[in-house]
């Protein structure tokens, strides 16, 4: 029984909430309320903007228990616009390939579901190519 | 009769508004070759399917985000996250708690599953006009989205899709389009019915047309123009639920609206039946390119049976918020067309055991 872990940190992962630090002014994800570059207690809650590109990708054939509904997959580094890099499936990837640069965008979707049907949907951030039309 | 017309005590309108429409596409001559050996040509040229990671929950998200964008506005001063569906993922755990979360809405809130087949989504519209025009509140916002299913082989595979709209109901003074009256006409037809634990709808056949769609929206259609004292030509657009293409350029006929007026707004031909988000997406694309001053008339339809009629005029302030999120044509043009395999694969009709 899971539920109380993912129940805690939903906000960041539903929408890539994370920190800024007052200090140096560097924007922080996951939260950590320690400002990795000067140190100092950052506290301040973050929105991310959800825009970044591609860092590195790789493609999953096989996938931990709850995963396996959407294989093969594509696992990436994402390096946000504001700095921060988070590992992310990608989605929406329709006969795209992966390739990296590509730029992507923050989308909430179902990360994992028990496969009686009877547990709690997890649903978390993962990331699609832009839409570039977009502004 | 008078005092048909639902009105607002204060003036209330549409401040921002958002699509969803999943990428991928089944094109109708896929379920013709399945089901009817190529001869079968389908009442649409084809549909949007959500995709594995998707649900009415994760497209209502991305809607409201959309909506949030264009109107410029914190989701904390929402006071209402409804979302009209009729394939809400939880039985029990509404589907505006997580939405409201995942936007940054609430604690202070309301938030509720409506449910009224395909017009689910414009009950829920009504609901927070009402709240925002009653005054007890400034913002709520109303979403109708579905990832709607037929029955293997039945008519409706070549139809239900996935896909809608959220819209953020408040104040006149700051809507892209002001609210000038609604009307609601319902009676008791068994059109099209899903009991409770069956995994696909039914309908009767003999009812679907002329007794319930037809009936409802014009009987809907009319009496709010009699009340509102216009015509058909004092619209630039309306738009009509669309469970394929032609019912709602015949409702348009029947009503006096030429196929100018009813062609912006209607996406069946190329989205399908989208359930609880047709009329509200049909709405959606036609606020992408309306122009201030259009007058807008939308009529939805919902089996069992009834439909909302509602009257919106553009505001100027339309032009410098639309481009702040996707257009529905984005949408639309954001295409991947897949076989009937693996459509069968996304939307669970395999049964692994
Ligand atoms: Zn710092």
């Amino acid at each position: 029984m899971e539920n109380p872990r993912h129940w805690r940190i939903r906000k960041q992962r539903y929408a890539l909430v994370g920190e800024v630090c007052p200090h140096c002014e560097a924007k922080i994800f996951p939260p950590r309320d320690v400002c990795p570059n000067c140190g100092g207690e950052a506290k301040t809650q973050f929105n991310f903007s959800g825009k970044g590109t591609v860092f590195s990708f790789t493609v999953m054939n096989d996938a931990p228990a709850g995963y396996e509904k959407n294989l093969p997959y594509a696992v990436a580094l994402v390096k946000l616009e504001e700095g921060p890099i988070v590992t992310a499936q990608l989605t929406d990837l329709g006969d795209q390939p992966v390739q990296i640069g590509m730029p992507v965008e923050m989308v909430t979707r179902r990360i994992r579901d028990d496969g009686d049907e009877k547990g709690i949907i997890v649903y978390g951030y993962k990331f699609r190519p832009a839409m570039s039309s977009a502004q | 009769m008078s005092g048909r017309v639902l009105k607002s005590n204060r003036p209330v309108g549409i401040i921002g508004y958002g699509a969803y429409i999943p990428r991928y596409r089944l094109p109708a001559s896929e379920v013709s070759r399945v089901w009817e050996g190529g001869k079968g040509s389908g009442p649409v040229k084809e549909k949007a399917v959500a995709g594995l990671d998707e649900d009415v929950i994760t497209m209502s998200i991305e809607a409201a985000r959309n909506a949030l964008a264009r109107a410029q506005m914190d989701a904390s001063l929402l006071r209402a996250v409804w979302v009209g569906s009729e394939s809400h993922p939880y039985a029990v755990k509404p589907t505006g708690t997580v939405v409201a979360e995942a936007i940054g809405a609430g604690p202070s809130i309301e938030a509720a599953d409506w449910e009224f087949a395909c017009k689910a989504g414009t009950e829920a519209l009504v609901a927070a006009i009402s709240l925002v025009g009653s005054g007890m509140g400034d913002y709520a916002m109303a979403i109708g989205m579905d990832t709607a299913q037929g029955k293997p082989g039945d008519q409706l595979e070549y139809t239900a899709a996935s896909g809608g709209a959220a819209y953020i109901v408040g104040p006149a003074e700051n809507a892209l389009a002001v609210f000038n009256g609604s009307y609601s006409y319902v009676t008791d037809t068994p059109d099209f019915w899903r009991r409770a634990n069956q995994k696909y709808p039914e309908h009767g056949q003999r009812f679907t047309g002329e007794p319930a769609y037809f009936k409802h929206i014009v009987e809907a259609g009319k009496a709010l123009m009699e009340e509102l004292g216009t015509r058909a030509e004092d619209y630039r657009f309306a738009v009509f639920h669309q469970p394929n293409t032609k019912f709602p350029q015949r409702a348009g006929q029947l009503l006096g609206f030429s196929d100018e007026q009813i062609k912006t707004g209607l996406l069946a031909p190329v989205i399908g039946n989208t359930y609880a988000g047709a009329a509200l997406v049909g709405l959606s694309a036609v606020l992408d390119v309306a122009q201030p001053g259009d007058r807008i008339l939308v009529v939805s339809f919902g089996s069992g049976a009834g439909s909302d009629a509602f009257d919106w005029v553009v505001t100027d302030k339309i032009e410098a918020r639309r481009n702040l999120a996707p257009r529905t044509a984005d949408y639309i043009a954001r295409r991947t067309e897949i076989d009937y395999a693996t459509y069968a694969r996304f939307r669970g009709k395999i049964d692994m055991g």
